[in-house]
């Protein structure tokens, strides 16, 4: 098993998010994180899809998603060549004596505390997944209240492989 | 101008000559606006047999077949022939009507999210949510059917969409699709390595899949096969790439296949698979196909490449237009021995049948009747043990061969008959069907009474499910579960109801003479055969 992230363009149609996902619950694809957002240009909308599975099935992942009619493109994002970050926000309870810990903490992985209430506070960090991870593991010895992560959004890195949309 | 006005001018406009289906409130406007056309419009008995006769349509003419039905349950009740064009790459559009576009998704009566629960069986779908979209979609819902790999497209239109004036109707001249560019010609260096393999190759071979019919490439396949001498197989929607008893065909493959043909491709050391997926039934061990030769694998869908066997050479695009280039290169190879070995082999493999005297032999009567039938003649098989015996014993000259081969959907073959004649009115189009399969489909004899369309229809009758019935023998031990048919109706009686002539074979006593009447006049007739219930295939 090995983890791919594809990077797609789709035309910005009703029902793509569902057609898209529902060719990876069919075909019993591993889907690790989707998301998706409209491009500058809104006819069309970004999609960077975690999938996880072995060689065989990555491949027929790629090849099954192009040909969904309303894919314009689809490309691996390999890890040397691209950007990946993801954000998360997690509320932890923190009573007087445990806030001033977890802030330090915070601070060394540049996370930024959103919200501060007399129990808890919602720390949000972005990142690659391995920041996150960590980021994560650390706060262990707190209790975490809820954590929200949003999937990875990712690019290539420089214009080589840039897809550019005729008018 | 209204939608469904708008829809019929679309329609017309694409060439369609004929709508199969079955109308309610939902798409009454569509049904209403049809009146004022040319294009005829033929009521069938339930909504699936719309889907298949539109699939029979669109296996004769090569443009997709048409059929409207109506909201809710119309619309799920044509699943399963959606299901069955998908799986064959059938290229169909299907028009459903749809409940007031105001009340989508409250549960209303005849509501159903049709665009949703099709949406693994279709190639692409619409829900027109404005009036004015009609001209552009049903032009890329055209388009996209019949490129590429070839498939339905479903088009849900709410009945207020098709009562809404329409600003002003223009059909576009051409589609504009940014995301869907098929691939169509093969690519010149892969070409070129095929043609450097095929001259090293001693044993090449070609395996036809019903691509190469979705294509029309079968003149090419036919002459570079010639040309070069290369055996040609084909997989059970390959069967009429090659007429049967050409020299160079070696038959079907699979396990329901030929036991020459599937020889004949595992020993072969460049395998051109084409237009075919390798599914399970083709080629139930893919390393066979793989090991210690070259597997060339064209396929308009790049997706089918690599799916189930890994190619040596893969090798994208359109079979017509890849053989065309085939043919342009000069190739040097000589085939020789190995042929003459596949010809042992086919003279010396065939399976010998001990069949039963008190009852016709399937296969010999198949044999018999393909031989006598039209050398264009269009020969529709069923699902089941007629299936098999069809694929093993028919005999295709210059004519078709029409099966539900992917979904295996029962009850096929009238209904694909019944549209086949309908787009081919001066070809015999024969359905040739099990008493299940028969049971399954019946109803539209009224549809063929009452829209005059003589297809000639065939029941292989043994008084069970009779494949399953071989199946729980070899893996039950005869421990026989709900395969039973008692209870079915007397054909001839049936026959008489519907105003059918009727013959019978009971044995093969009177062959010759039965199916001489049965062919004899381009008229609808009934003919049952009783094949011995304990008959295998």
């Amino acid at each position: 098993m090995q983890k791919k992230v594809f990077q797609l363009l789709v035309d910005n149609t009703s029902g793509v998010l569902s057609r898209i996902s529902g060719l990876f619950s069919r075909r019993g694809y591993n889907i690790e994180s989707i998301t998706a957002g409209v491009t500058a240009d809104p006819r069309f909308t970004r999609i960077t899809i975690v999938a996880s599975g072995d060689d065989e099935i990555l491949e027929q992942i790629e090849k099954q998603v192009a040909k969904l009619v309303d894919v314009r493109d689809i490309k691996e994002l390999k890890p040397s060549e691209s950007v990946y970050r993801e954000l998360v926000l997690i509320k932890v309870r923190a009573s007087a004596d445990t806030r001033q810990s977890i802030i330090s903490i915070a601070d060394i992985f540049r996370a930024k505390i959103v919200d501060v209430a007399p129990e808890s506070l919602i720390v949000e960090l972005t990142g690659d997944q391995s920041k996150i991870d960590a980021f994560i593991s650390l706060l262990e010895g707190h209790e975490i209240l809820e954590l929200a992560r949003t999937g990875i959004a990712g690019l290539g890195r420089g214009i080589e492989n840039v897809t550019y949309i005729e008018a | 101008m209204n939608g469904a006005d708008a829809i019929i001018k679309c329609l017309e406009a694409e060439g369609v000559e004929t709508v199969f289906g079955y109308p309610g409130v939902a798409i009454c406007p569509f049904y209403n606006s049809i009146l004022e056309s040319d294009i005829r419009t033929i009521l069938i008995r339930t909504e699936q047999n719309a889907a298949h006769a539109a699939s029979g349509v669109a296996r004769i003419t090569g443009k997709p077949g048409v059929c409207a039905v109506t909201s809710g349950p119309g619309a799920t009740n044509v699943i399963t022939g959606i299901a069955t064009a998908f799986a064959d790459s059938i290229p169909l559009i299907c028009i459903t009507g749809q409940v007031n576009s105001e009340l989508l998704g409250s549960d209303v009566f005849q509501e159903a999210d049709i665009t949703g629960a099709v949406e693994s069986f279709v190639k692409y779908s619409y829900l027109i949510k404005d009036v004015n979209e009609i001209p552009r979609v049903f032009k890329e819902a055209f388009y996209i059917a019949n490129t590429g790999r070839k498939g339905p497209v479903l088009i849900d239109i709410p009945i207020d969409i098709q009562n809404a004036t329409i600003n002003k109707f223009k059909y576009p001249e051409e589609v504009k699709l940014r995301t869907y560019k098929p691939t169509v010609k093969g690519n010149a260096v892969q070409i070129k390595k095929v043609i450097k393999e095929l001259e090293k190759a001693k044993r090449p071979i070609i395996c036809a899949g019903g691509g190469v019919l979705l294509s029309d490439a079968q003149e090419e396949l036919r002459r570079f096969s010639e040309e070069h001498q290369i055996p040609v197989v084909s997989t059970m929607m390959g069967i009429g790439v090659m007429p049967t008893r050409h020299p160079m065909y070696f038959g079907m493959v699979g396990n329901n296949g030929k036991a020459y043909a599937n020889r004949a491709m595992n020993e072969s050391d460049l395998l051109i698979m084409v237009g075919a997926r390798v599914a399970d039934r083709a080629v139930s061990q893919p390393d066979l196909i793989t090991k210690g030769k070259i597997l060339v694998h064209i396929d308009v869908d790049p997706a089918e490449i690599g799916k189930n066997a890994g190619a040596t050479i893969p090798l994208v695009g359109d079979a017509k237009h890849i053989f065309q280039d085939f043919l342009n290169e000069e190739v040097t190879g000589n085939y020789e021995d190995w042929l003459n070995t596949l010809c042992e082999y086919r003279s010396t493999m065939e399976k010998k049948r001990t069949p039963n005297p008190d009852y016709v032999d399937p296969a010999a009567f198949i044999t018999r009747l393909s031989e006598k039938m039209q050398d264009d003649g269009v020969y529709v098989a069923d699902v089941g043990q007629n299936q098999i015996w069809s694929c093993g014993y028919h005999i295709v000259k210059e004519g078709q061969f029409l099966t539900s081969g992917g979904m295996g959907t029962m009850g096929y073959s009238i209904p694909a008959a019944l549209g086949a004649k309908v787009a081919a009115p001066h070809r015999q189009v024969i359905a040739v069907c099990g008493d299940g399969s028969f049971q399954m489909s019946m109803m539209e004899l009224a549809t063929m009474k009452q829209h005059n369309v003589p297809v000639k229809i065939i029941v292989l009758k043994n008084n069970y499910l009779g494949m399953v019935r071989q199946y729980q023998h070899f893996t039950y031990k005869d421990h026989y579960s709900v395969v039973d048919l008692s209870g079915s109706p007397d054909l001839e009686k049936l026959a008489a109801a519907y105003d059918i002539p009727f013959l019978r074979l009971m044995n093969m006593e009177k062959v010759e003479e039965t199916i001489d009447a049965f062919l004899q006049k381009d008229e609808s007739m009934l003919l049952e055969c009783i094949i011995d219930p304990m008959d295998l295939v």
